[in-house]
């Protein structure tokens, strides 16, 4: 997994809330191998008409968003379902950090597997940064996570939290396995003890 | 004297493996589903080199991509090569890897969330994780059971445990009988208009009161399927004697003297008189009338006796631009009643709607009538497909005009290929409503079952209390 550190990037601003899993990969592509790049898939319905032309009103397929490693949206992104393909296409793209009010209850959590940032602002800090974006197409923004900060085009800094652990694995691109492995005595200690206080559980018997 | 506990505290705190200083907690699972989506999952396994460490805590079933007709000729007999990839992919993993599974020939094949309640997979106090997020359906169960992406379905395999933070908790309480016409779908789509698709947002939803209590299991499960909906990651509902009369018995419920110590452990879960929740919510029963959505998120639910909404009376410019946007891919007007609303097509199927009880309250409504558009069923199991036709309604069903399908997730989600046509408007018995989930441009208006059945007789969104 690439660490993520601080980026300096062009930012994209998608002004709905509620984006959806749906919206971000429609289910047909999720039979498809990631060597097919799932970048091709990201917004396929909003990005791409029915004759797989590219919609040239949609943010992305406008210069300079194409080049964008950001996106600033609405609350609740990535709601519905919990397809990581959602993640793997915004990564796919190129995106590294999608800045919102609040994301949906499995983005989040999938975004730090892939070492995707979420970052969570106040909506007003969020429309802040989206209405300067819009003014100003192709205006860059600062992510550092050392000090956990945002900050705009006109150089306004904004703090936001994150756990110290999915920070301490996000820059060093460490996966959750590699720290739980850390706990294997734990682990096997309360397995033992589990197993034994709830013995209907430990096994499926499944007959085959 | 000890503070009182939530059942979700409960549950949570005989999980923990480990807990870092900064709050975040190593959490034991005791079951995982699997299904053909998270292949990503077990292709890292093999990256990796890694084993599972426990195969019999897994269960992998055969769900998204299988078709609903033409199933006798098995996988050979499905022409597209990336679906039946994704079919003969999950067997071959599950072969590898040790892990049970249930493929398209097995009598006990599925919807997940119907065939694990089935096979008493689903206990109270468990801790259950699948690759999907209606796996909050098992929640009905008194069990914690939360939806997870590939990657964390993949550190499941490889460790049985999840890092997790402590959620907040929110209760919902609904109390009073249900008035006639009204079902579980119609609660839990009023539960969610109220409260919003951010409502449930970093919460854990416990559901009570004397309406939740006086349901079945499978009325339960409806409610606790749709959590997610309300952007909670799990919903739960406190066992009691119809938990146990559902499950004793059933193909891996604890038999004998397990049941007996299961049984003693189970009634200490419920959570006690005078325990915190962070949020709660009530709603009155006999308030609650037929919903059905119009918008394109599971929020936009009316009373079937409104009519479409009127973004100039939204509350704040955000609301109006949603609800614009919503009737512009819906292709309504505002001010319209809601029964004027004709639709072209109707399913009836998914892991929220179609139990046995379900397909018996749609086919009350059809019995002796002819639908006059076209509709087809997906029974939510192979063994819910059996019961129906050993109870005739396949024939109450086949005789309205109604295609008898195969059991999958088909025309909720589209993976197996059913899809509406492009543009259409289907009444639908799944969870959501999202733009282009149920086809290109196919507008979805979610309701329950009877609601469904009642929208395919007469072509439009239907009161089904006023069908005689």
């Amino acid at each position: 997994m690439e660490p993520f550190v601080r980026i300096t990037a062009i930012a994209a601003p998608l002004d709905r809330p509620d984006v959806d899993s749906d919206m971000l990969i429609p289910q047909r592509f999720l039979r498809r191998p990631l060597a097919d790049g799932y970048r091709n898939f990201l917004f396929y319905n909003d990005r791409f008409d029915a004759n797989g032309k590219e919609k040239p009103d949609f943010v992305l397929n406008r210069e300079p968003y194409r080049r964008a490693r950001i996106l600033v949206t609405g609350a609740n992104f990535g709601c519905g379902s919990a397809r990581e393909g959602a993640v793997y296409a915004v990564v796919d793209f190129g995106i590294r950090a999608v800045i919102a009010p609040g994301f949906g209850p499995f983005y989040a959590g999938n975004s730090y597997q892939n070492g995707l940032l979420p970052v969570v602002l106040p909506d007003e800090c969020v429309r802040e940064l989206r209405e300067q974006l819009h003014a100003a197409p192709g205006a860059e923004v600062t992510i550092d996570l050392p000090s956990q900060t945002v900050t705009g085009p006109d150089g306004r800094q904004y703090r936001f939290d994150i756990e110290p652990s999915r920070k301490e694995r996000l820059l060093a691109g460490l996966d959750d396995i590699a720290v739980t492995e850390r706990y294997a005595a734990e682990l096997d200690a309360f397995e033992r003890r589990h197993d034994a206080e709830m013995p209907w559980l430990a096994h499926l018997d499944f007959g085959k | 004297m000890e503070t009182p506990k939530t059942m979700f505290e409960k549950i949570w705190s005989r999980h923990v493996v480990a807990q870092r200083d900064d709050g975040e907690t190593l959490l034991y699972v005791d079951r995982n589903f699997v299904h053909e989506g998270p292949f990503y999952a077990f292709d890292g396994l093999r990256r990796d080199g890694r084993r599972i460490r426990r195969p019999l805590k897994q269960i992998a079933v055969s769900d998204h991509y299988l078709p609903t007709v033409g199933r006798k000729s098995g996988i050979a007999g499905i022409a597209d090569p990336d679906i039946r990839t994704m079919i003969e992919r999950l067997a071959v993993n599950a072969r590898e890897f040790g892990v049970p599974f249930i493929g398209i020939d097995d009598p006990r094949q599925g919807i997940m969330h119907v065939v694990g309640p089935e096979l008493a997979l689903a206990q109270p106090g468990m801790i259950i994780t699948g690759a999907d997020s209606h796996t909050t359906t098992n929640g009905a169960f008194g069990a914690l059971a939360f939806g997870i992406g590939a990657s964390e379905v993949k550190h499941v395999l490889a460790t049985q445990a999840l890092w997790q933070r402590n959620p907040r908790t929110l209760r919902v309480t609904v109390d009073g009988a249900l008035p006639k016409g009204v079902t579980a779908k119609d609660v839990i789509l009023a539960i969610i208009a109220k409260i919003g698709v951010r409502g449930g947002s970093g919460h854990i939803i416990e559901y009570a009161g004397s309406t939740i209590r006086a349901m079945t299991m499978e009325q339960r499960m409806t409610i606790c399927n749709m959590s997610i909906e309300a952007g909670a990651k799990a919903g739960m509902i406190a066992p009691d004697e119809t938990t146990y009369a559902y499950l004793e018995g059933r193909d891996h419920a604890p038999r004998g003297d397990l049941w007996n110590k299961a049984l003693a452990v189970w009634r200490t879960l419920p959570s006690e008189a005078g325990a915190r929740f962070d949020k709660e919510v009530a709603l009155s029963a006999r308030d609650i009338v037929p919903m059905v959505t119009w918008g394109t998120t599971p929020e936009d639910a009316l009373p079937v006796t409104e009519k479409v909404p009127d973004p100039s009376s939204a509350a704040t410019a955000d609301e109006r631009a949603h609800i614009e946007r919503a009737l512009r891919y819906m292709d309504l007007t505002p001010g319209l009643p809601l029964v004027e609303v004709r639709v072209d097509r109707v399913f009836i199927g998914s892991c929220t709607n179609a139990r046995i009880e379900d397909l018996r309250a749609a086919a009350a409504v059809v019995k002796g009538k002819r639908i006059t558009v076209p509709a087809f069923i997906s029974p939510g199991s192979t063994a819910v497909k059996r019961r129906a036709e050993a109870e005739g309604l396949d024939r109450v069903f086949l005789a309205a005009g109604f295609e008898w399908r195969d059991s999958a997730c088909s025309m909720c989600v589209g993976a197996n290929g059913d899809f509406a046509a492009p543009g259409e408007r289907c009444a639908s018995t799944s969870p959501r409503n999202f733009e282009n989930r149920q086809g290109r441009g196919v507008r979805t208006h979610v309701m329950s079952p009877p609601m469904a059945a009642a929208a395919a007789l007469t072509g439009k969104l239907t009161d089904v209390r006023t069908l005689s």
